[in-house]
């Protein structure tokens, strides 16, 4: 599976790129909506979006509008990831398209709890508890 | 001083094992040390080992932290999809149609954390099983740490635990922020009601239900407790009533008269009509 990154901080991007590749994704990435939108459209074109809100250039809401112009794409997921979590801003991201949404900050946990909601299974057995229990017989 | 002595660890083990039925076994000194020091801090005492005296003096607060701080309260959103996906598409489905005359239904979340469990059923009662508005619905909550009883009462909940396995959909439907907070529709929370229960000391009389939900609970008990509480819970279920487990939980071995079904991902456990 192939995913793309689009957020103008450069640590949370490494940040999801090295929380994708434990899941066994590929990782592309972009600083904001125009450059995200010409890597698309070089391809391969990825299964998985991420996209902030705030970016210079082209923000996440007109990238988020701009994909789901191209009906060759629809079968892309796309997921909001940000700070942005104003009740009617989440809600004007989801009528712009996107499927999912990730308030910053989130866990490691959180990402594939999403991925599995967007029915994007990847490679991990998520953590369970762990403590002093006695096994199962 | 910030280590527990063998012991405090000693009184300890005993302490818990007592008050909460979860075995503390040898390799979790460590477990006890970062979860009580912050309670040590709290209390303005010194050491664990003050924390142990004041126990053995009957300080009930103390006491109280001490289990609190002890549990493992994690918890999710719709946690393993599979058990829901499991109520949506057979357990719900099949109560609906056999209780459509009493139009009652009853489903206790028995060890509920901070009540993501128990609130998730309710999302999905409201947005997917609309003929059950005119039923009377009894949606109940049950934990052993005070702490998270409060804070599932509350309905409110910050972005780290939103983000847990929460569909978009239903966070932009059923919640509203507040400050830094995300707080239930008053819709959903007037459903709802959680109580303190202790699911290894004797139970107080208490109704019938058609769903339990024990999840991720029994995983911190011994075989003896497990056999108690599973026994117990089956008798509190309705004929034909369904028991939902944690991943890693099983009734296999451990009790009768529970028929496994398998649904999808997961087993559920239907109790046999006797
Ligand atoms: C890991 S959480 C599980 C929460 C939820 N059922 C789930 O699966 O996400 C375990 C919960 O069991 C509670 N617990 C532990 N011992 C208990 C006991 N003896 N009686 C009732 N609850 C207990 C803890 O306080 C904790 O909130």
């Amino acid at each position: 599976m192939r995913a793309l990154v689009v957020d103008d901080s450069r640590a949370m991007r490494s940040l999801l790129r090295q929380i994708l590749l434990q899941l066994g994704i590929e990782v592309a990435e972009a600083a904001e909506g125009r450059a995200a939108i010409d890597l698309v459209e070089a391809g391969p074109v990825p299964e998985l979006v991420l996209v902030d809100w705030h970016m210079p250039v082209m923000d996440g809401l007109e990238l988020v509008t701009e994909l789901r112009a191209h009906k060759e794409w629809r079968h892309m997921a796309i997921m909001m990831v940000t700070t942005e979590s104003e009740h009617e801003n989440m809600v004007r991201a989801l009528l712009a398209g996107a499927n999912e949404y990730l308030i910053k900050p989130f866990t490691a946990d959180a990402v594939v709890e999403k991925l599995s909601l967007l029915g994007l299974h990847c490679a991990t057995v998520p953590a369970g508890d762990s403590y002093g229990g006695a096994t199962q017989p | 001083m910030t280590t527990a002595t063998a012991e405090d660890f000693q009184y300890l083990q005993g302490f818990l094992l007592d008050r909460s039925a979860i075995v503390l076994s040898e390799d979790k000194q460590y477990l006890v040390e970062t979860r009580l020091l912050p309670v040590v801090q709290r209390h303005g005492v010194e050491s664990i080992t003050d924390l142990v005296r004041a126990i053995r003096r009957g300080d009930k607060t103390v006491e109280t932290a001490v289990v609190d701080a002890m549990t493992t309260n994690e918890t999710s959103w719709f946690r393993d999809a599979a058990p829901f996906d499991a109520l949506r598409n057979l357990v719900l489905p099949e109560l609906v149609a056999s209780n459509v005359t009493r139009r009652r239904l009853a489903i206790w979340s028995a060890a509920c954390s901070t009540g993501q469990e128990l609130y998730s059923v309710a999302m999905l009662l409201d947005s997917e099983f609309s003929d059950l508005a005119s039923w009377r619905v009894d949606l109940h909550g049950t934990d052993l740490s005070t702490t998270v009883v409060q804070r599932a009462r509350t309905g409110s909940f910050t972005a780290l635990e939103i983000n847990r396995g929460l569909p978009a959909t239903l966070l932009v439907r059923y919640f509203r922020r507040e400050g830094a907070q995300f707080v239930i529709a008053d819709s959903i929370r007037s459903r709802v009601r959680f109580e303190l229960f202790n699911l290894a000391r004797p139970w107080p009389p208490m109704q019938d239900y058609d769903v339990i939900l024990l999840r991720n609970v029994l995983i911190y008990f011994d075989v003896e407790t497990k056999r108690d509480v599973l026994e117990r819970v089956r008798g509190r279920l309705r004929p034909g009533g369904f028991l939902l487990l944690g991943t890693a939980e099983t009734t296999r071995g451990l009790v009768d008269g529970f028929r496994p079904i398998p649904v999808g991902a997961t087993t559920v456990f239907r109790r046999e009509e006797s």
